[in-house]
């Protein structure tokens, strides 16, 4: 099933054509102005390839921003509720780094902990992941030291990496086999070793995971995070860009006729997330809120789940209006002398 | 269309003035067209600009604001405070492309039970013309997946 | 160690300034805000043209007001949102002590009459690209203007992070979080997206000192900046007022004129 192949550069659009012809919706990366944005594409040369990453994540493929649950019309004496069918459509999405393609994993371990989330299980049973090797990284990313490379191939169920005028390509799970059914002339098996891959991106390692994920249970009352979050203004920002953020409010729409219930993203940065209903809030300050997004990713996902809750990809330091940079912030913690 | 489209049209008036007015039209016998559903509130200073967008939202097509004149509100300053909202959320609303044309404010004292039917007649004609509000209704449903 | 860094140090040796607001270098050339608590906290602080964030947001932030007196640094855009914010009495004269460059010279204002006497010197007012963008939307028919802002407002995931910055939204309960009733929604539809901007626009109205900060924190590149600016040239044209210009409130929205004028009310 796995297998290495060639593709040029110029066989993209057959492929994309496939996919279409298939029924698939493709997102990619496309270039807005300044920004790069992940949206519906329907040619190759409306994907962006110059950038590093583009702004939001592709977790809205299955956990989207807004999403409803169950709606409900009333009358007097009686409830007429109607389960929502999960609205998820065949799609690739095509031109996410590794780092965010990995991400998934992290949203598959919440949604799948104990319930099985039928709406994330349907949209990521659609989705398939072709994803592209880095050659450019900027300062914010740091996937190799979080366990991730350039060249990672978690996530993906097709990865390609640029090499001359084209792309090595990894065909890597039966989502990716089947892809490559719905186009075989255009994966071409090479004579002979791949072609070299072109310069990956150079992403030195800063901090040891690991060492950090050891440390943080014994510095929880550290005054480093109340001078890390000084600046953290409390907005949803780093939550929202984030690959494996997974936090969501439950929001009930309703007048006296009827109703909808819908998921909604939510972040723990924000002064309410904790607000219990006596009023009591256990995290009343920035910075409490600030070291609960650092201990999620690091140290109680890898208690709970085996993994860490954090790709490397950076966006959270793009995005963030105070410039809090997440790769700085944890190299400090690592430094913090107990 | 097969039917022809009539307009729902929502009213926010105040009790003294307009609400009384168009009690007054009412007793004087005077026809108007019925597509206008008034809600009172006490005064035209407690009315929240959002209540406006709300309107449109629950399906309304058309909207009108009353209250009484300059110098002659109940609670003395309520309808300067509504005047000097309306000033800029009209500006606000042109601004993001909301349909003032749909919107349309006005004084209607309690003695002035003919004017408050003309305007009423008058506003449901033109809405009429525009059509329904279907952009800000499609809207309202948009964004969830 | 830069002049304005020099006079920051001096205020908090003196304790004058328990915290400092200033800016400090950041990823990809940017400047940050820096929270200086400490003498040994102001070594990273640096004073450059790149430095023109509007840091006033944070002094409302809870960890800023318990902290004591507080020296900030910045320009105009600033000042304005500092007095404003005394005129709604958020801060107390006195409170806050602005440091200010007035050309590489640091220049200590401590009170607001300092500050109101320091802005009649200094040009200020909405920046001409704000204009022109503005200009740009008044040119559009209303329908265009309605699938502009759809398709901005679009990618809005209601992150706040505008509402968060802005030195004038500092309510502990915004109107957004009220439930009981919910009176915007939460959700970041459509609906939820437009109400939130209408709600937020009509509430700076009379009070934006038209930093464009709101415009600059957005993730997604929505020029919401040009909604609040738009909402204070409105009330400053048709009444004269304009925010942060006075310690003395003057809000256009709680106050009125008997012979104000309109055209459009029949």
């Amino acid at each position: 099933m796995a297998g290495t192949y060639v593709l040029a550069l110029d066989a993209l659009e057959t492929l994309f054509a496939a996919l279409q012809r298939d029924g698939r919706r493709i997102v990619a990366p496309v270039a807005v102005g300044d920004r790069v944005d992940l949206r519906d594409v329907q040619r190759v040369a409306d994907v962006s390839s110059g950038h590093v990453q583009s702004v939001m994540s592709a977790k809205d493929a299955v956990f989207p921003k807004v999403e409803r649950l169950l709606s409900y019309t009333m009358t007097p004496g009686a409830v007429d509720l109607k389960d929502e069918p999960v609205r998820a459509v065949p799609t690739v999405v095509f031109g996410i780094r590794p780092c965010e393609a990995a991400a998934f994993a992290a949203l598959d371990a919440v949604f799948n902990w104990d319930t099985r989330d039928k709406f994330f299980n349907e949209r990521a049973n659609q989705l398939a992941v072709i994803g592209v090797a880095c050659t450019r990284a900027d300062e914010a990313c740091f996937c190799t030291s979080i366990g991730g490379g350039p060249d990672d191939t978690r996530g993906s169920d097709i990865l390609l990496t640029p090499a001359g005028d084209g792309y090595v390509v990894h065909v890597l799970t039966e989502k990716g086999e089947a892809i490559r059914a719905l186009a075989p002339a255009v994966f071409a098996v090479p004579a002979g070793a791949p072609p070299a891959t072109g310069r990956l991106a150079d992403v030195p390692q800063v901090f040891d995971h690991a060492a950090l994920t050891a440390k943080l249970p014994g510095m929880f009352d550290h005054d480093e995070w109340v001078a890390q979050s000084l600046r953290c203004v409390g907005c949803g920002a780093c939550a929202f860009v984030c690959p494996t953020c997974v936090c969501f409010d439950i929001q009930e729409e309703a007048d006296p006729k009827q109703g909808q219930r819908l998921r909604c993203w939510d972040s723990c940065g924000s002064r309410m997330f904790t607000l219990h209903a006596s009023g009591h809030n256990p995290r009343s300050k920035q910075s409490q809120r600030w070291r609960q997004r650092v201990y999620h990713k690091f140290s109680y996902y890898p208690d709970r789940y085996n993994m860490l809750g954090c790709v490397g990809c950076g966006k959270c330091t793009r995005a963030c209006p105070v410039d809090m940079n997440l790769r700085e912030h944890l190299v400090h913690a690592t430094e913090v002398v107990l | 269309m097969s039917e022809s489209f009539e307009p729902k049209l929502t009213a926010f008036v105040c009790n003294w003035c307009t609400y009384a007015g168009a009690d007054l039209t009412g007793t004087s016998r005077i026809k108007y067209q019925s597509n206008v559903r008034v809600l009172r509130v006490p005064c035209t200073g407690r009315i929240d600009f959002m209540l406006l967008l709300k309107a449109f939202q629950r399906g309304s097509d058309g909207i009108i604001v009353s209250g009484c004149h300059p110098n002659d509100c109940h609670y003395t300053s309520g309808n300067y405070h509504a005047r000097r909202r309306w000033m800029v959320f009209q500006d606000l609303m042109s601004f993001m492309g909301i349909d003032t044309r749909r919107v349309t404010f006005s004084w209607v004292s309690a003695a002035e039970g003919a004017k408050w039917a003309a305007l009423v007649n008058e506003v449901t004609d033109r809405v009429r013309e525009l059509g329904p509000y279907g952009e800000y209704h499609d809207m309202t449903r948009k964004g969830v997946a | 160690m830069n002049p304005i860094q020099q006079k920051a140090r001096e205020l908090m040796e003196a304790g004058t300034a328990r915290v400092v607001i200033g800016h400090a270098a950041g990823t990809f050339g940017r400047r940050r805000p820096l929270v200086a608590r400490s003498v040994r906290d102001l070594d990273a602080m640096v004073w450059d043209a790149a430095c023109v964030t509007n840091l006033a947001g944070l002094l409302t932030k809870q960890e800023v007001r318990a902290a004591g007196p507080v020296a900030i640094v910045g320009g105009t855009a600033m000042l304005r949102s500092l007095l404003q914010l005394v005129a709604e009495r958020q801060i107390r004269d006195g409170d806050v002590v602005a440091l200010v460059s007035a050309d590489g010279t640091p220049k200590v204002l401590d009170s607001v009459a300092a500050v109101e006497e320091h802005l009649a010197l200094e040009p200020h007012g909405m920046p001409q690209a704000d204009r022109d963008g503005i200009a740009r939307l008044q040119a559009m028919s209303l329908q265009e203007r309605w699938a502009w802002w759809q398709a901005e407002l679009g990618r809005c995931m209601k992150c706040y992070a505008c509402r968060q910055t802005c030195p004038m939204c500092y309510c502990p309960t915004c109107t957004m979080d009220v439930n009981r009733p919910q009176w915007v929604p939460v959700a970041s539809h459509d609906l939820g997206n437009l109400e939130y901007h209408v709600v937020r626009a009509m509430h700076l109205a009379g009070r934006c000192v038209q930093c464009g900060e709101c415009g600059t924190a957005c993730p997604v590149g929505i020029p919401v900046h040009l909604l609040t600016m738009f909402a204070e040239e409105s009330a400053a044209r048709q009444f004269g007022q304009r925010a942060g210009h006075s310690a003395k409130l003057d809000y256009a929205l709680s106050t009125f004129r008997p012979d104000d004028k309109e055209t459009f009310i029949r």
